[in-house]
């Protein structure tokens, strides 16, 4: 079972580096899962390679989510977990953004069902999404301050 | 004219607003309003050692607390490398099956009532009980019971519990019968749903919906087949789909699914041993059993650790999924080593799949925009989480 999550996973990683030497700077192989790091400015040609590609097909995106990593920088990492209904198969993408300038594109254009995942993110943790057709907070009110998933934020709140 | 639904209003199931725009009784375009239920659950998770946020994860969807136990502890489990005994994993996949049965009880109850017909829900929350009864046997509680731990789960079965699930297992094909009988073939039934909420399976997959919202555009997508968990590829049942993808296609897949997962628990309730393990044998991350502690040095000495610091997996990500009566439902946890976790996440269905609507009831009738909330099946706590 392993071994075949391997042999897939290195499919993905050699049509990548075939399409483009760039894209894949580093890959990640823990406890069964792939994840492909990409560079922030290749995050949405890469996404769009993986959902285009017919040997790749992740025609669905799961998740996408960000890790705040304070007070290390790049502190943002961001993951899309990608899913391949007619392979059976799963991918994480990575990017890491930085606080001095968090934007990164959208991926709306490539899948329009990561509109609401983005608006979350943007809405906790205050990451930019370039593209993006509806940039607005989605789960705290317009006039909130501040970003709370942030590991500076306090979880009770600032007064 | 600009129509405000909601907050507070019966057929959202909790506290969903969607601002309608509307041309006489048609809808031009909606637009839904979130968080009025967010209660920063992921943020909490950040605050507690891993034990500690499983009672936290119960309360995400309410309907589904077992199932949400479940993801998050096959998360911390795979970043553990954590190996959980089999007798243990066949009682919670008996536990979040009767749990799925449960949720589409609910759901059929309340999405009946939406459509006008009120003795159905009577129906369904009379066999809900029952379930419920089921999960207070096992654990004290009904509804939060936190009862699937890390590694295993909280207690072994009680006495008569196989009785209590066989007798309920017998029962209930005739009960989902009868509302089958009340609705399946009911004029009134058929015109409220069918044709209504229509959209293609490409643009449900491009919209990133799962569940049985996806499996009614004819894609036989499931966790539990595609990506097995907890020994799923050791049972024998089959993934109901339908083509016409409207209203009344997710309520035949989701009757359906209740029969295949009847199915599932009986085969569960013929796999559990009488006696077996029913946690990993996992010194410094499950706590020791009572009479060692009184024998054993080293196992006082662990359980004072794990409930004053916790245990502290090594750095890294994972990401666990398991199929919600909802859809995928996903637990993503990050850790840098220390105790607690450096990010919890959760990919609720019900928020995903909310993202559909707007797509769902343009043109149609401000009444249908009823029906396509109620068969997205949203939870409005883990919309909002």
């Amino acid at each position: 079972m392993t071994q075949l999550a391997n042999a897939n996973a290195n499919v993905v990683v050699e049509q990548l580096r075939a399409w483009n030497a760039q894209a894949v700077s580093q890959v990640v192989e823990y406890r069964g899962e792939t994840t492909i790091v990409v560079p922030r400015d290749l995050l949405r040609a890469t996404a769009q390679q993986c959902k285009e590609n017919r040997a790749l097909d992740f025609d669905l995106l799961s998740d996408a989510t960000c890790v705040d990593r304070f007070p290390i920088e790049p502190r943002f990492e961001l993951n899309y977990h990608l899913v391949s209904l007619a392979r059976r198969d799963r991918l994480r993408l990575r990017t890491s953004v930085s606080a001095q300038q968090p934007i990164v594109e959208s991926l709306v254009p490539v899948w329009p069902g990561a509109n609401w995942l983005e608006r979350e993110v943007f809405d906790l943790f205050g990451i930019r999404f370039e593209g993006h057709p509806d940039l607005r907070r989605i789960l705290l009110p317009d006039e909130f301050e501040g970003f709370p998933l942030r590991r500076d934020f306090p979880t009770e709140g600032k007064r | 004219m600009v129509l405000n639904m909601g907050p507070q209003h019966p057929s959202t199931h909790g506290v969903l607003r969607v601002l309608l725009e509307l041309d006489g009784e048609n809808v031009v375009s909606a637009i839904p309003d979130l968080g009025y239920l967010h209660t920063g659950i992921e943020k909490s998770c950040e605050d507690k050692t891993y034990s500690q946020a499983i009672t936290l994860t119960d309360r995400i969807d309410y309907l589904n607390p077992l199932g949400n136990n479940l993801v998050y502890c096959l998360a911390v489990e795979k970043l553990l490398g954590l190996e959980v005994p089999k007798r243990a994993q066949y009682i919670r996949v008996m536990l979040v099956e009767l749990q799925r049965i449960s949720s589409h009880l609910v759901w059929l109850g309340t999405h009946a009532l939406d459509m006008g017909a009120m003795s159905v829900m009577l129906y369904c929350f009379r066999e809900r009980e029952e379930i419920l009864k089921i999960f207070e046997r096992f654990s004290g509680q009904r509804m939060m019971t936190s009862f699937i731990r890390i590694g295993g789960i909280a207690l072994q079965p009680p006495a008569g519990w196989r009785e209590m699930v066989k007798r309920f297992v017998e029962m209930m094909p005739a009960r989902i019968d009868e509302y089958e009988a009340l609705l399946t073939e009911n004029r009134i039934w058929q015109g409220r749903l069918k044709g209504v909420g229509y959209l293609s399976s490409e643009t449900l997959i491009a919209l990133s919906t799962t569940g049985p919202g996806l499996r009614a555009a004819g894609v036989p997508h499931d966790n539990r087949k595609a990506f097995p968990y907890s020994c799923y590829e050791e049972f024998d049942f089959s993934v109901p789909t339908r083509t016409e993808s409207d209203c009344y296609a997710r309520y035949l897949v989701r009757v359906a699914e209740m029969r295949e997962s009847l199915k599932i628990v009986r085969q569960a309730t013929d796999k559990i041993t009488e006696v077996g393990p029913f946690k990993a044998d996992a010194p410094g991350i499950i706590p020791p059993e009572r009479e060692k502690m009184k024998t054993e040095m080293e196992a006082l000495i662990y359980h004072f650790k794990i409930f004053t610091e916790g245990f502290s997996p090594p750095p890294g990500e994972a990401f666990a999924i398991v199929e919600s009566p909802r859809g995928e439902l996903g637990c993503f946890v990050a850790s840098d080593g220390s105790p607690k976790p450096l990010r919890v996440h959760f990919r609720g269905p019900s928020f995903i799949n909310l993202q559909a609507l707007p797509y769902m009831v343009k043109g149609q009738l401000i009444a249908d925009t009823v029906a396509c909330i109620g068969t997205i099946d949203i939870v409005l706590g883990e919309v909002d989480r």
